[in-house]
């Protein structure tokens, strides 16, 4: 019954919210509207689940000694700290001048924007290290990345001004977007749905039972 | 060891820095660029342009601070130019963080001489519903009913006692849906269900990373438009006719692009000439 009950609930679901795709009718649609308001509350206590989890990981960290347990108590005290604070302050939490809204100004935007911002420098060396013309393929990405880095930027409208329209490189940047890159993109996305249809129906008709967890 | 050699092998702390420096420097001064606007970006603009006063446009934040420097800039110039038209602002966010940016922006907006002049009142002219769990499920829940995805606003209050809120159930009330997306759940989702399913008209700004993946839809007219990274911030900033934040920083970003470029030329002609 543990394995039987889900695979049921997931096919009637899975059926359900195909179905009402091509027959959005009730009851079907009634049936798509009860079931999104069930994930919405699942989604919630996920929210706590996945608090129950970091806790425990990072408990368990500091408790062992275990390596960067350090970092581990500054997860704890953030955590603490961010959900007290704005407990404490009720619906407001996030208005101006709020405590909540200073420890999210002055913590988490300048810790989150540096995480984003090193990605600048890592792109830098990178280019340097591994961006070279070994082969014929690489070397078409390095010319379409040339050509988009510079025609993306008032640079690249700068060094190209003097040439006819459509031939400069913000135009050949515009180019490589709409055409090669959107191809190449299409195809990987027809893909990944295609991927995707499949381990549905899958999952739907209880062919895949990864998700159940156990052996 | 060769030049070549040594260049090849350089520390990278010495890229780091000059990476740093060709971000960071530009930023102290006020260069004015040229910016070139393109039809991606237009095609969001025109649409806001095409909309009568009273209009109502749904605005979803779903991104955090670590995509602020590309997208606040963008809801920025986006909420500048719906005030100025005088349409109504639905604001919401399937990121937790969205709705905060969202009040960020707004700080900012409302309390330009031009937009403050007009007086404007939250539940009447704009509204933020908050935050609600639930990713893509959450678009498909406001295909049938706005109010049984957000009961109630990002402050508590009832969405019937909202002025704004009245006569909208679902997406065909609303008469534009802009995404401002760093990822997931984001334009994609948005593109799949609100206008694929229930044909909301949709238009996005994403960041640089992310644009790419956007471009098909915007080929097929799933997606009005697109404003990819700072550049497309800067690009709606200068057809909208208010330069700001976006045209200010393409300075540092045009400077940093040339560093990365000379980088991968230097690369590869140390690369061929050590053989």
């Amino acid at each position: 019954m543990r394995r039987e009950v889900p695979l049921l609930i997931t096919a009637i679901v899975g059926l359900t919210l195909i179905v009402v795709y091509f027959v959005p009718h009730p009851p079907f649609s009634d049936l798509r509207d009860l079931f999104s308001d069930w994930f919405g509350v699942i989604a919630a206590f996920a929210i706590y689940l996945g608090i129950l989890s970091l806790l425990k990981i990072n408990v368990d960290k500091v408790y062992r000694k275990k390596s960067g347990w350090g970092f581990s108590i500054v997860t704890i005290m953030g955590f603490l700290l961010f959900v007290s604070v704005g407990l404490y302050e009720g619906s407001d939490f996030g208005e101006y001048g709020t405590s909540y809204y200073y420890l999210y100004d002055r913590i988490y935007y300048p810790l989150m924007a540096t995480m984003f911002a090193i990605l600048a420098f890592f792109i830098g060396s990178a280019s340097y290290r591994a961006f070279r013309a070994r082969n014929l393929e690489a070397t078409v990405l390095l010319l379409a990345a040339f050509f988009v880095m510079l025609g993306r930027v008032p640079i690249g409208y700068y060094l190209t001004s003097w040439l006819p329209e459509g031939f400069r490189m913000g135009s050949l940047a515009d180019w490589i977007m709409d055409y090669p890159q959107t191809a190449g993109q299409r195809a990987v996305m027809i893909g990944i749905a295609l991927g995707i249809v499949s381990t549905s129906l899958r999952v739907i008709l209880g062919i895949e039972r990864t998700f159940l967890g156990g052996e | 060891m060769g030049f070549f050699e040594r260049l090849l092998k350089i520390d990278r702390r010495i890229i780091f820095t000059l990476i740093g420096i060709a971000i960071a420097l530009p930023l102290f001064f006020n260069v004015s660029m040229f910016v070139e606007t393109t039809p991606v970006v237009k095609g969001v603009y025109e649409v806001v342009e095409s909309l009568p006063e009273g209009s109502k446009v749904l605005v979803s934040f779903d991104y955090d601070p670590g995509s602020m420097p590309e997208l606040q800039p963008m809801a920025e110039s986006f909420f500048r130019h719906c005030f100025s038209r005088n349409l109504k602002v639905i604001i919401m966010g399937l990121w937790p963080q969205g709705p905060l940016q969202a009040n960020w922006a707004l700080d900012v907006i409302l309390n330009e001489p031009d937009i403050k002049a007009k007086n404007l009142r939250y539940g009447v002219n704009y509204v933020n519903l908050g935050y609600t769990a639930g990713n893509e499920v959450v678009i498909l829940r406001m295909g049938s009913n706005i109010h049984a995805a957000f009961p109630a606003d990002y402050y508590g209050t009832p969405l019937d006692d909202l002025p704004i809120m009245k006569g909208i159930r679902n997406f065909n009330n609303i008469d534009f849906v802009y995404n401002l997306s760093a990822g997931y759940p984001g334009t994609m989702e948005w593109v799949q269900f609100a206008a694929d399913r229930f044909h909301a008209v949709l238009g996005a700004g994403n960041t640089a990373v992310q644009a790419p993946l956007m471009y098909p839809y915007a080929n097929t007219g799933q997606l009005v438009g697109i404003l990819g990274g700072m550049k497309g911030a800067a690009e709606y900033e200068v057809l909208a006719d208010r330069p700001a934040r976006g045209v200010r920083y393409m300075f540092s970003q045009g400077i940093a692009h040339a560093v990365v470029i000379f980088f991968v030329i230097l690369g590869n002609v140390a690369y061929f000439a050590t053989g």
